[in-house]
């Protein structure tokens, strides 16, 4: 057991914590790529490898051999200075790893750096709407006539469509093979002609997401990744860092804290609401499930930087456990704040701008999202604790 | 950075329940249980050669000479195997109290005694860890000229040669068993693998241990605690394995059980409330070697987490288990009430959440 990190990396440490002090007035307060302030920095994060980290430089990134700690402690002093890490979006988390892995490389040469340095920004093309939890049985098709794929259908739960230059979608181009095997990766223009974008409203009352139409979309044969048919398997290179980002330990940390200001502040008939038992249990209670959430974490580290520690299990609950985690911490800053936590939008009376009732929101959304708790549960059980597969019904594929 | 446990800890794991495993499966232990084979003399001796006894004793002293975290290794092993032995009071908190609060002649005189398994000492610390009253009456010892008067409950370790007592102003005891003056009565428990007794003291000759402070008796508390919740861990995983391993052979409807999502739900969340614990123990266990000014917050959340996390197991898998569940027969509720045991002892959730508030300031 040691959990220091080593003299080498609180030097780094150390450099990483003068940079931002030195720099980080020139970090943006929000904005997405097209602002200029937020490419800026993004560029001056690649120049000090605190970005793009571990992708090669020919490309655009910052072409440092691969370091879990490192990106451990960018990620903890970004976060602890609450300033912009870089650019984010589907593009950047999910497009360009699979592409290094699965890409040509003209494909790499063409889209990592336009992607790394905010240029192009993508939407991710998986979800359809007879196609949620069971993705594989995705219905879009994409037929090759001549040197063009013909695209028909519709893909749904699409977040920045309304934003992007490009799209990278899952079609079906096989309509006789086996469901996972009858899908192509393909990558094209958002500008193309046929492609309709419908906001999509959500409870959070913000168009997060849209859905997306495709008819008759012409798109050149060669923007396709990987082989014919194998689309599932590139599309899965990547799905399961999805899932563990959704659920970070450490920013449940620090709502936390943020939770216990609130309750020293926050009174109820002239007490503060740290001080009423009831109330104050509840705060302990989550602190307890976050301990636990935060050393799991902690031993999944371990395990990736050191062999012999079967972590399997500890890393399939983290999505279930850290949403649903998330969904009650922040519903518990609505309760401690009673009828002011019904404010929303406009309110006057509305705190820290309503962060508690969106993430509330948000995270049940999450809990949903990105392969669903039920769905969770089900690879818990059948690939973690190696329970029988539920029997297929008649008729399904 | 490395979290995770060593390869001697693996090992000191295996060789206990190993051990266990042989010598004390769940008929035998039901057998201890049910007094027909009294106490488990020859397991209890044959697991202090593994070093149970002795685990945190310096090796001076003739102990093992290991820290926290390779005691709540062994704890978890105890409660996976329902293991009916002296530990919590015996091998762990009596030697910490001595270590920091004794005279080098009582260290001298108790310890090898205590790692070589030729004394018992169990602790008498509930009143310090939760007043409770009883019929009416506040139990409690005082201590008036070197002599104990008073009434001590839920004794942990309660079948042992002598006893650590803590006193109402805060002093820490050893009194032997045959004292002269000292009542002593085993209370029926749900939890029949570990005995709990009352001790009535009248003007009873004690040996203080001069070193007795509040530190030393949150010392004592916070490492007790990590191990019960360790044991609980154990106790719990023991259960979710029955309960997988049933799910996966019992048939019904013409289908494995297990392949229902009803039932397959039930155990993917038991797995998921408990896998993370396993960090949680170890950081507590590395806390209390490494980190003191984490390791009482750590512990107090601890074992609130995972009592209520073991108390949902415990529940959860005797449903999965249908009708036999709640049979004698098969005998989850061996370990259905050792959850039950550790939840209460030392320490409800609801207190250890409100002393964990108290410890960052927030009361």
């Amino acid at each position: 057991m040691d959990l220091s990190y080593g003299p080498e990396y609180e030097v780094f440490r150390d450099e990483l914590r003068a940079f931002i002090a030195a720099n980080r007035h020139l970090a943006p307060v929000a904005g997405g790529p097209r602002d200029e302030k937020a490419r800026a920095w993004q560029r001056l994060l690649i120049t000090h490898g605190y970005t793009a980290r571990t992708i090669p430089s020919e490309y655009g990134g910052a072409g440092q051999p691969p370091d879990l700690l490192k990106s451990r402690i960018i990620a903890e002093e970004f976060a602890s200075a609450r300033i912009s890490p870089g650019l984010g979006g589907q593009g950047i988390s999910m497009l360009v790893p699979t592409l290094l892995e699965m890409g040509t490389e003209q494909q790499k040469r063409d889209f990592i750096p336009s992607t790394l340095s905010g240029e192009t920004v993508w939407c991710q093309g998986y979800s359809e709407p007879g196609a949620g939890s069971d993705l594989a049985a995705l219905r879009t098709s994409a037929v090759l006539k001549g040197d063009e794929w013909i695209i028909n259908g519709q893909k749904i739960w699409t977040s920045t469509a309304h934003l992007a230059d490009w799209i990278f979608c899952l079609v079906r181009t096989e309509p006789d093979a086996p469901k996972h095997l009858g899908i192509s990766f393909l990558l094209f223009r958002m500008d193309t002609p046929g492609i309709e974008i419908r906001p999509l409203v959500d409870m959070t009352m913000n168009a997060n997401f849209n859905e997306v139409f495709f008819t008759d979309v012409r798109v050149p044969a060669h923007q396709i990744v990987g082989r014919r048919g194998d689309g599932w398997k590139v599309a899965n290179v990547i799905l399961g860092n999805e899932r563990d980002s959704l659920a970070d330990p450490n920013i449940a940390q620090a709502r936390l804290n943020a939770l216990v200001e609130l309750m020293k502040t926050e009174t109820l008939d002239g007490r503060r609401l740290i001080d009423q038992p009831i109330y104050r249990d509840r705060l302990m209670r989550i602190q307890g499930r976050v301990m636990a959430m935060k050393y799991n974490e902690l031993r999944v580290l371990s395990s990736k930087l050191n062999r012999g520690q079967d972590t399997a299990l500890a890393r399939m609950i983290v999505k279930l456990q850290g949403t649903e985690l998330r969904h009650e911490l922040e519903g518990l800053g609505i309760d401690v704040m009673g009828e002011r936590g019904l404010a929303y939008g406009a309110n006057p009376y509305l705190q820290d701008a309503g962060a508690w009732q969106v993430h509330y929101m948000f995270y049940l959304g999450l809990i949903i999202g990105g392969g669903t708790s039920q769905i969770q549960k089900n690879i818990i059980a059948e690939r973690g604790l190696g329970l029988p597969r539920e029997p297929k019904t008649a008729g399904a594929a | 950075m490395e979290f995770g446990l060593s390869s001697e800890q693996v090992l000191l794991k295996d060789s206990l329940d190993a051990y266990l495993r042989e010598r004390a499966p769940l008929d035998r232990v039901r057998r201890f249980a049910d007094k027909d084979e009294g106490r488990a003399t020859e397991v209890i001796a044959g697991l202090n050669e593994i070093g149970l006894s002795g685990l945190i004793i310096p090796t001076e002293h003739g102990g093992v000479g290991l820290g926290a975290l390779d005691a709540c290794v062994a704890s978890e092993t105890l409660g996976y195997r329902l293991a009916p032995v002296p530990f919590v009071a015996n091998a762990i908190m009596v030697p910490t109290a001595l270590m920091l609060a004794g005279s080098p002649a009582q260290q001298a005189n108790w310890l090898p005694q205590i790692a070589a398994g030729k004394t018992v000492v169990g602790a008498a610390l509930a009143e310090r860890s939760g007043a409770r009253a009883v019929a009416g009456s506040q139990a409690g010892v005082t201590a008036v000229d070197g002599r104990l008067s008073g009434r001590a409950l839920y004794v942990l370790d309660f079948e042992a040669d002598a006893y650590l007592v803590g006193d109402l102003a805060g002093g820490l005891h050893l009194v032997a068993s045959d004292a002269a003056g000292l009542g002593r009565q085993r209370l029926e428990t749900v939890d029949r693998t570990r005995p709990i007794g009352e001790l009535v003291f009248d003007r009873v000759a004690a040996e203080p241990l001069a070193g007795a402070d509040a530190a030393v008796m949150q010392r004592v508390l916070d490492i007790g605690r990590t191990m019960l919740a360790a044991d609980s861990l154990g106790a719990a995983q023991n259960m979710i394995d029955q309960a997988v391993a049933y799910a996966g052979q019992r048939v019904q409807f013409g289908r494995v059980i297990g392949s229902f999502q009803a039932v397959k739900h039930m155990c993917a969340q038991m797995a998921a409330d408990l896998e993370p614990t396993r960090a949680f123990v170890w950081y507590a266990g590395h806390a209390l070697d490494e980190i003191p000014n984490e390791a009482s917050l750590v512990a107090c959340q601890l074992k609130a987490h995972l009592s209520e996390v073991a108390t949902s197991v415990a529940k959860t898998a005797t449903e999965v288990h249908g009708g036999m569940g709640f049979t004698d027969l098969v005998g989850l509720h061996y370990w259905f009430k050792r959850i039950g045991f550790n939840r209460q002892m030392l320490g409800s959730p609801e207190l250890l959440r409100g002393e964990a508030a108290r410890l960052q300031g927030l009361v």
